[in-house]
């Protein structure tokens, strides 16, 4: 079963919030990933994690260096789930 | 000149309580804080008898940071540092501003261990251990999230010397601030409790297995004794210099009046009465006291059958004139192993403030050695002035406190 967009957000508003014990209000689409969840070079790797247990998939570092939104990771967990369709 | 060290905060995080004041009734009352757990047998554990100690809630308190990267023990530690340094009327910003240091007694994180690497034999890739686990696995999890999370500028490492590991660390406290080189040092033990930590021990045949009663199983010094019931948690002192403590108008609890220590340079596991009584003789020397100045001697006894065997005959050698007090405080809490000489200072120094001795429990027939000590095997209300603590570990390291009530 292929996740929708609004599946796509409501699983990362639900998992980014429980682990870096953010408001889940606060992550909105054009907000700053970075920022929002006051990510460190440590987090990152949490971010990883999380990332693979709720979407099965492993991201690079370089590749967050891309995604400055949650709109951008939005449309990037978007890309590689339909390549892996 | 050499300063004198003093006692200014104590905390716990016990089987027997998680204040100091439930620890003193429990002690009083010679409560037992061992359980059967389940989940050990259902692992294939000789022995199902543990300590057990409430899970932390520091979610309050502590941010994301400052948690994920504590082990179970880190938590425990936390838990007695925050009530050690508010029994001292110390403070994160006095941390700050102060050369305050840590040295705790740790020698495993073997659940943090164990997770980690069953994460990478089940994904194939070290990526998704997560960022905590290197700081939870790390023996110095202890010291090394303490002094992050207070602010910490002194000095600050993690000292793992077995079942001696906590006793060392108040003895290199001791000395440091003897010497002048730190005016306050926490300084403490912890001891993991997870299902995992305990194996090995548990493979050896270490542990008693009187597993029907399990309040009854840790007997030292009984004849009938028939191994030890691991345990855990934390404990923490702070300690500082005398003129320290007086510049800040500091309650004094208590001074370490020395620091006796020895290697038995023998067998990996086996006691060893030799370094026993030099480890002993040095911390009388230390503290210029004579053998019947020492009023109570808290045993390392961890009620297993050579353990206790030997230590009796080194107390028996150094005391067999005066025959101090003596009670082993695992009969209650097991053996806390690393924090247990740490925990064991505490207890005692519950004793002194409060005017009583705790009993050694389940002591009905004391061995033939046992029998030369004066043995407290109910509840005695005593005041006392000075207490000795004695710890041994695997490897032969011996460890001896003595701590005096202080006067001017």
């Amino acid at each position: 079963m292929s996740l929708t967009r609004q599946d796509i957000e409501a699983t990362t508003i639900k998992f980014l919030s429980e682990e870096f014990e953010v408001d889940p209000s606060t992550i909105t689409p054009e907000a700053p990933m970075k920022e929002t969840l006051a990510l460190d070079s440590l987090d990152y790797v949490d971010l990883v994690v999380v990332i693979e247990q709720n979407f099965g998939m492993k991201m690079k570092g370089e590749q967050f260096m891309k995604l400055v939104t949650f709109s951008d990771f939005y449309d990037h967990i978007e890309e590689e789930l339909a390549a892996k369709a | 000149m050499e300063e004198r060290v003093v006692i200014t905060g104590m905390g716990l995080w016990s089987c027997l309580g998680t204040t100091l004041a439930e620890v003193e009734a429990s002690l009083r009352a010679g409560k037992s804080g061992i359980i059967f757990s389940e989940e050990r047998k259902e692992l294939g554990y000789r022995s199902a008898l543990t300590g057990t100690v409430p899970t932390p809630d520091l979610k309050s308190r502590l941010n994301r940071r400052q948690r994920i990267g504590m082990a179970e023990q880190a938590n425990y530690a936390y838990e007695a540092t925050e009530q050690a340094m508010k029994q001292a009327g110390i403070d994160i910003p006095y941390c700050e501003a102060n050369e305050v240091g840590i040295i705790f007694g740790n020698d495993s994180s073997a659940l943090a261990v164990i997770e980690s690497v069953d994460t990478i034999r089940e994904k194939k890739d070290t990526a998704f251990v997560g960022s905590g686990s290197v700081f939870q696995g790390m023996n110095s999890t202890v010291t090394m999230n303490l002094a992050t999370i207070l602010k910490l500028r002194g000095i600050n490492f993690t000292l793992s010397g077995a079942c001696a590991s906590g006793s060392h660390s108040i003895g290199i406290g001791y000395l440091l601030i003897k010497q002048g080189l730190q005016h306050m040092v926490i300084c403490g033990g912890a001891q993991e409790v997870n299902k995992y930590t305990f194996g090995s021990f548990d493979g050896i045949s270490a542990f008693s297995i009187k597993e029907s009663e399990p309040t009854k199983a840790s007997s030292p010094f009984d004849a009938g004794r028939d191994g030890l019931i691991p345990s855990g948690g934390a404990a923490a002192l702070v300690i500082e210099s005398l003129s320290s403590a007086k510049a800040r108008g500091a309650t004094i609890l208590g001074e370490i009046k020395a620091y006796g220590f020895s290697s038995n340079g023998g067998h990996i596991s086996d006691p060893d009465l030799d370094g026993q009584v030099r480890a002993l003789n040095m911390a009388l020397k230390m503290a210029d006291l004579s053998p019947a100045d020492i009023d109570y001697v808290n045993a390392h006894a961890t009620s297993t059958p050579v353990g206790d065997r030997i230590e009796a005959q080194a107390l028996d050698a150094v005391f067999g004139a005066t025959r101090p007090f003596v009670s082993s405080t695992k009969s209650m809490t097991g053996h806390e192993c690393w924090m247990a000489g740490a925990s064991e200072v505490v207890y005692s120094m519950l004793m002194l403030l409060g005017g009583f001795i705790a009993p050694n429990i389940n002591l009905h027939t004391p061995d033939e050695d046992s029998a030369k000590l004066n043995l407290v095997t109910t509840t005695l209300e005593k005041q006392f002035n000075i207490f000795l603590s004695n710890s041994f570990g695997f490897g032969g390291t011996n460890s001896t406190l003595i701590i005096e009530r202080y006067s001017d």
